[in-house]
């Protein structure tokens, strides 16, 4: 899982362009969106094909997206639970 | 009839053009046929949230947008007029290619989204938060004078008192090499590089401590022979009532290529000891490209000077009042720019 | 000094004497009208373009091949015409027909035409190959937006000013907008103004990443809309100068007497939450019509059918209208989201909708969206139409609204 959750910061990091960001800058528990990494809608999209792409798990509603990408930790639990790569 | 004054003025090209005290004494010299922009301070303008997802033009647009309010002590304009001829075009390679090279598969919206041709329009008054009237011009070599022709109609409406007006094109890759091949087989073809920039101006129906010049008066033609734009030319000065012989320059957007023609015949036109100011052999030649000689043109008028790399035939005066500039491409798009002192 | 009308207190509007479209329910005007009083609507699977996603999306299309289009307009076989160019020449030239229009520079002449797409048709398809193939390097210069608006301002024979506006979704209008001004400001006595997008796999990619298409029939305003409907079109209008109306005693169509252009400045695609850019642009387009909102007859909306647009747009309209909206409709379930083209052809829509005193339907519709109250036209009605207004609006928060009025 911690294996994860660092493969995760570090996708999230090139993937969304967040050039002033170490992996070591992103909380486990941490927002992600809102106040606390401040990503938006756009983000979204961005990490639903992330999660096509990478970890084969296919989101068809963007709203599913807000529950999922709460924190890297929920986050890496979904994809734990559900990944067919 | 309203006046057309530039209040602030700001350019982001492959020259060095942000010292306030210099123009063009250190020219930076082309070593490719690719004339890259000089990049500004971005972070001093643009957040790093909406900064990570802006390619070149964008960033360069929203840079010098701010310049250009900043010096004019304008926080928020009455109108935001964008021109750029090819628009976001990296951003339309990256999301062109990924969608080629993928099949169509896995593709992410960022670099779609970024790829409209009014992104930088948006951006600016994204990061300004302006509701005001907004619009982009994307016609070739006139998508910046197109702007200044909404501009001035906006402050003769009386529709805004400061109107925010530019002109931005970026490289990109892909395409402009496909472009500068073509060009290279054609014996006519361009020889200055191809570059890229941003240019904002802050217009005002209002002098001010700031001005820079006056926009007298701007006009655009589609199609025209040589012979057709020295006629023009004529009527365009007449409408104006201004006698040729008070041009005190002319700017000309020579390029090297074949077309470069219509600039000799309308010299000619001029009295004989008119400087002549040339421009894209400094910024390259790219659809905004005539947004830089309107800067230069500006500049020239405020120190009273015309820069030797700018000089086309050696020749200067002491005084300079009127300047008038035309540019063309590929002998179409014709536009004709009278500014003044003021 | 320009003759201006800028200041007359008699503002008449600007005069519309001709109308062009070609879209997905008509090759003609005539033809589009003909659809849309028998509510025939023109969304199918996606056939002219190779796309891997053609079973999961419905657009409305064009019937004619770019080879049967270029046949038509009788162009060379080595021509370099993008598909957008095509059905912009087709539609412009049929507004210009209609406008009685035969010496071109007899009066000040321009062309305003509005695009997104330009010719990425064809660089889509031969991009890959122009390295190789010399054949197809005739396309590299049909990219840029330009490109085609000079292809059809040539075919009309206008060769004064003429330029092309890219703001999304908006385009077409601002389009208009620009005309209407010049012709007030008096540097133009008439002008050719519209707007022309084609399906290309660039866009439908790019909306299918921000997963606002639907794989049904659109359903604008509806509280189950899923998504929108990619389209097709071209749409132009001619516009005169009551002067020159007057002097070659033109039948008028309509008149375009209001026009606005506001930004949302709330997000690059998404519109606010209550709906301000839509706000400003239509409060302010009743000022230039200088009529209140009560006088509005019909509203041609937005009505892409996206769960964002829909709502925004609805909130915005309450903002204006109050608890007393006139009829409304989108006609996208007709012919689909044209991008660039929309403002034109629904501008097209407003002025026929005078022309003819009905309200076109807003097809699909079912249920209400929750959060206003608001049911959009579900059948042609036939009422007497005075004014219509028409919005459209744009990613980067372009909003812009017309007004068209019967005299």
């Amino acid at each position: 899982m911690e294996a994860l959750k660092q493969e995760l910061k570090e996708s999230i990091i090139e993937q969304l362009n967040l050039e002033d960001f170490t992996p070591q800058d992103i909380e486990d528990n941490d927002a992600l969106f809102g106040d606390g990494l401040g990503l938006d809608s756009i983000d979204a999209l961005e990490l639903i094909v992330m999660m096509d792409k990478d970890y084969g798990i296919k989101l068809t509603d963007p709203d599913q997206g807000r529950e999922i990408f709460t924190s890297i930790t929920v986050l890496a639990d979904y994809i734990a639970q559900h990944r067919t790569k | 009839m309203s006046r057309c004054y530039i209040q602030g003025a700001a350019s982001i090209s492959a020259q060095n053009n942000f010292a306030e005290d210099d123009f063009m004494t250190e020219v930076v010299a082309h070593t490719s046929n690719m004339a890259k922009a000089i990049p500004a301070n971005y972070k001093a303008f643009i957040s790093p949230a909406a900064s990570r997802r802006m390619a070149t033009g964008v960033k360069m647009g929203v840079a010098a947008a701010k310049m250009a309010l900043q010096e004019a002590n304008v926080t928020l304009p009455d109108a935001i007029v964008t021109g750029t001829g090819m628009g976001c075009i990296e951003d339309s390679e990256k999301f062109l290619k990924n969608m080629i090279d993928n099949d169509e598969e896995y593709l992410t919206p960022t670099s779609f989204i970024q790829s409209t041709h009014n992104t930088v329009g948006a951006q600016i008054a994204l990061g300004l938060e302006c509701k005001a009237y907004n619009v982009t011009y994307v016609h070739d070599a006139i998508s910046f004078e197109s702007s200044l022709i909404d501009a001035q109609l906006l402050l003769e409406e009386g529709e805004a008192s400061t109107v925010l007006v530019g002109g931005v094109d970026e490289l990109g890759t892909l395409f402009i090499e496909q472009v500068a091949l073509m060009e290279k087989r054609n014996s006519g073809g361009i020889t200055v590089p191809f570059g890229e920039g941003a240019h904002f101006f802050t217009m005002s129906s209002e002098k001010s401590d700031t001005t820079w010049a006056e926009l007298q008066d701007v006009i655009t033609f589609s199609v025209a022979s040589p012979g057709q734009v020295v006629e023009r030319l004529h009527a365009f000065l007449a409408k104006n009532e201004q006698n040729i012989g008070e041009i005190d320059a002319f700017v000309v957007g020579i390029n090297g290529d074949e077309y470069d023609g219509y600039y000799q015949k309308l010299k000619a036109e001029f009295v004989v000891d008119t400087p002549c100011i040339s421009y894209k052999h400094l910024s390259g030649e790219f659809y905004t490209a005539s947004a830089f000689g309107f800067w230069g043109a500006l500049r020239c008028l405020k120190k009273q000077k015309i820069p030797l790399a700018m000089l086309e035939d050696g020749i200067e005066r002491s005084q300079y009042r009127t300047i008038l500039l035309y540019n063309q491409y590929k002998g179409r798009q014709h536009s004709f720019i009278l500014i003044t002192t003021c | 000094m320009p003759n201006t009308e800028l200041n007359n207190k008699d503002w008449g509007g600007i005069a519309i004497t001709g109308m062009g479209v070609i879209s997905a329910i008509g090759h003609t005007t005539a033809e589009n009208l003909e659809a849309l009083m028998a509510s025939n609507q023109g969304i199918a699977q996606v056939s002219n373009v190779a796309t891997r996603h053609h079973q999961q999306i419905r657009v409305g299309e064009i019937a004619n091949t770019n080879e049967e289009l270029a046949n038509e307009l009788l162009l060379p076989k080595d021509n370099n015409y993008s598909r957008t160019a095509l059905i912009g020449t087709v539609a412009a030239k049929e507004a210009l027909a209609q406008a009685g229009v035969t010496e071109i520079q007899e009066y000040k002449t321009g062309f305003i035409s509005a695009t997104s797409v330009g010719g990425m048709d064809m660089t889509e398809r031969y991009f890959a190959s122009y390295e190789n193939t010399p054949e197809v390097r005739k396309y590299i210069s049909s990219h840029h937006a330009a490109d085609g608006t000079q292809k059809i301002a040539e075919q009309l024979g206008i060769t004064e000013f003429v330029t092309t506006i890219s703001t999304a979704c908006s385009s077409a209008a601002n389009a208009i907008m620009l005309g209407a001004r010049l012709i007030r400001s008096g540097r133009l006595d008439r002008v050719v103004v519209g707007g022309v997008d084609c399906l290309s796999k660039f866009t439908i990619n790019g909306f299918k990443t921000l997963m606002i298409l639907s794989d049904e029939d659109c359903t604008p305003f509806d509280a189950h809309r899923k998504g929108l409907n990619l389209g097709e079109a071209a749409a132009y209008l001619v516009l005169e100068s009551q002067t020159l109306v007057a002097k070659e005693n033109k039948e008028v169509l309509a008149y375009l007497t209001g026009y606005a252009n506001a930004n949302d400045a709330f997000h690059q695609t998404a519109s606010s939450a209550n709906g301000e850019g839509a706000y400003l642009a239509m409060k302010k387009a009743l000022q230039v019509a200088r009529i209140d909102s009560n006088d509005i007859d019909y509203i041609n909306a937005h009505g892409t059918a996206t769960p964002n647009n829909d709502l925004s747009e609805g909130i915005a309209l309450e903002r204006i209208f109050g608890t007393r909206v006139p009829d409304f409709s989108s006609t996208k379930a007709f012919t689909g989201h044209t991008l660039a083209a929309a403002g034109a052809i629904e501008a097209v829509y407003s002025v026929l909708a005078l022309q003819h005193q009905v309200v076109f339907p807003n097809l699909h519709f079912k249920t209400p969206m929750p959060e206003v109250n608001l049911k959009p036209a579900m059948t042609l009605q036939k009422k007497n139409i005075q004014h219509v207004l028409s919005n459209s609006f744009g990613f980067g928060g372009n909003c812009s609204t017309l007004i068209f009025s019967k005299e």
